[in-house]
């Protein structure tokens, strides 16, 4: 079962409950919810929660839910951040680096080229290093940042996840990184909308490989 | 006691917002400046000064991206 945390100010969440449909069994959890029993992955969805006041996902950082998410992660639980969702587990700590404006300070909204960087993630398990799937961006803060020195780290410890796609980096970010994950790889936040291509009609689905993915180890037993 | 918390992208970081307001200024005949960076500036009351540092770590600035300075003002 995936539950789908949604906020004040989350818009993509349905799109997410949809996409996890599209693979397994989901439901939508309110912030205000304290506990994630039954849940067995969990999506933080993009969109603006508490407004983007004071910094993208600073505030929904401190949202009940928010404390189930972190005992989940520490037990080993998968999680995947979205866009806001990224940005909002960043600033829990629950990965690593902060999301900055976009470099040309405009509000992005294209498909982009993704490259799978690391296959072990909770949600690239199963796909090839250097697979491409295009997937949509859209947003206004989504340069990735961590000092040099964190970057070197992440890479070495393969917890570089999605880089954009040669000369396709839409915003900025440090060394084309899309998406990272925590130290153990079951914790993930990337910028781009995986939810958003989950049907050919739109133009791709290559999206729905990372909630297939985790969907074969979230299966109940 | 009443507190101003200055918040600035940290020295280094790019800030595409300084950089904006930075190349409108010729325009205007402002030709002479520099480095611009844009922050924020929040204001607050509070009964016990000696939190102040631990709130800015923890919600009012990122200190991954951003420096803060508190300034007592009455």
């Amino acid at each position: 079962m995936f539950g789908v945390l949604q906020f004040p100010g989350s818009c993509d969440e349905r799109d997410a409950l949809a996409a996890c449909e599209r693979v397994g069994e989901a439901r939508m959890v309110w912030h205000e919810k304290t506990s994630l029993e039954g849940i067995d992955a969990v999506v933080v969805p993009g969109g603006f929660s508490y407004g983007d006041y004071l910094r993208a996902g600073a505030i929904a950082r401190f949202a009940p839910a928010m404390d189930a998410v972190r005992e989940f992660a520490e037990s080993g639980g998968p999680v995947l951040g979205i866009c806001n969702g990224f940005q909002v587990l960043c600033e829990a700590g629950l990965l690593p680096g902060a999301l900055l404006p976009n470099d040309g300070l405009r509000f992005l909204c294209r498909q982009v080229d993704l490259e799978v960087v690391s296959t072990e993630s909770a949600f690239t398990r199963g796909l090839e290093v250097g697979d491409r799937l295009s997937v949509p961006v859209k947003h206004m803060t989504g340069r990735y940042f961590a000092p040099p020195g964190t970057l070197d780290e992440l890479e070495a410890r393969g917890q570089v996840v999605l880089r954009y796609a040669p000369a396709q980096n839409p915003n900025g970010s440090a060394r084309d990184i899309a998406g990272v994950s925590n130290e153990v790889g079951n914790v993930v936040g990337l910028m781009p909308h995986p939810e958003h291509a989950v049907d050919p009609l739109t133009g791709s689905d290559d999206g729905l490989k990372l909630f297939a993915a985790v969907a074969k180890t979230a299966a109940p037993a | 006691m009443k507190a101003r918390v200055l918040i600035r992208p940290k020295k280094g970081i790019l800030d595409p917002q300084g950089k904006a307001v930075e190349r409108a200024l010729p325009a205007l005949g402002f030709d002479s400046v520099r480095d611009v960076r844009v922050g924020r500036l929040v204001e607050l009351e509070a009964d016990d000064a000696s939190h102040l540092g631990e709130l800015c770590e923890k919600l009012l600035a990122n200190p991954l991206i951003e420096d803060y300075e508190i300034q007592e003002i009455g």
